[in-house]
């Protein structure tokens, strides 16, 4: 018997992994077809956040060189604009019915992140993680205030309203070679 | 009458294995729960980034995965030390992908197929450059759901 088992065992050893399945969730923009003329779209300046990461791994945001621990406040900064700071997303007011009524919120933000063809794919993901975690926070803030839950615990429903004050925006351009 | 018998010579006890059994099927059963097949056997070696923002894969059967790294030691010198793509169970170029994942969707059941998400599953060493040739290709196949596998990270 005990034979058996250890024999189950070593094979459950060998034909299995540990790795869990986890990963950063993202979704890319639908391809533009070949025919189609790419249109420059026109961003207001100030709605615009613009992250550069080079082959050093260095980071700047809106020509600052910042460090990775900075950026999750200075998106999330972006993404609110509490103080209608006329430098950051304009914000438009819209009534959201009940629990929430009418909120002030930037539509029309755009976070682009532009990386370098060098760049280590860790130094990228790091960025891409800080920016979701951005929305993460503003979005459980938001559900804290309205709901009195965490975002994680709302219904279908109340999260897509919630999705809608803060619509993750995250453009990414094809990598260039910016030189060191 | 007890008796003390000092001299006379003892013999231990031989281990009782019965309960032996019950031991290894809890082992086993353990390692059933925590570990999970195999999808391929690995042809490049990756280390997976660390990110905190993470969802889990929810179903197994609507993701396919694209393992990014550099060749194991026993494929080095037909392949060299260059970053590499695997898909299944082969080498691949970045062109092979978009017939790929075409292939992948059309044996899929017609309801899934839209909720398909590709796994890429790179070396935190990569460079950004084959990362983004791949994301162009899963562009044009149309696979948009992505995500890139990577472990939780505790602290800075």
């Amino acid at each position: 018997m005990a034979d058996i088992s250890f024999l189950l065992l070593i094979f459950f050893l060998v034909t299995t992994s540990m790795d869990v399945n986890q990963g950063l969730a993202r979704r890319l923009p639908a391809p533009v077809p070949p025919d189609q003329k790419v249109e420059d779209t026109d961003i207001n300046k100030r709605n615009l956040l613009v992250v550069k990461i080079n082959s050093a791994n260095q980071l700047m945001v809106q020509g600052q060189e910042i460090d990775i621990k900075q950026l999750r406040t200075k998106a999330k900064e972006f993404i609110s604009n509490v103080d209608d700071n006329p430098y950051l997303p304009k914000l438009y007011e819209e009534d959201f019915g009940a629990p929430i009524g009418v909120v002030r919120y930037t539509k029309e933000h755009v976070i682009s992140v532009q990386n370098d063809v060098d760049t280590q794919y860790q130094a990228y993901l790091n960025v891409q993680n800080e920016l979701v975690a951005a929305y993460n926070e503003l979005r459980d803030e938001c559900a804290h205030k309205y709901f009195h839950k965490g975002y994680n615990e709302l219904d279908e429903d109340q999260q897509k309203l919630i999705q809608k004050i803060y619509p993750q925006k995250i453009s990414e351009a094809e990598p260039k070679n910016y030189g060191n | 009458m007890a008796k003390i018998r000092r001299n006379e010579k003892r013999e231990m006890p031989a281990l009782n294995t019965s309960s032996l059994p019950d031991i290894i099927f809890m082992l086993l059963f353990f390692f059933m729960s925590v570990t999970s097949m195999k999808e391929v056997t690995y042809k490049v070696q990756f280390q997976n980034p660390q990110a905190t923002e993470l969802t889990k894969l929810e179903k197994k059967s609507l993701v396919r995965y694209i393992y990014v790294g550099t060749p194991t030691a026993e494929f080095r010198k037909q392949y060299g030390h260059e970053t590499r793509i695997q898909l299944d169970d082969a080498f691949a170029d970045k062109s092979e992908i978009g017939d790929y994942i075409i292939n992948e969707r059309s044996a899929m059941k017609e309801q899934d197929q839209g909720l398909m998400t590709v796994s890429i599953k790179a070396d935190k060493e990569t460079r950004m450059g084959i990362i983004a040739d791949i994301k162009q290709e899963l562009r044009r196949a149309y696979a948009l759901k992505i995500s890139y596998a990577a472990t939780q990270r505790t602290s800075y």
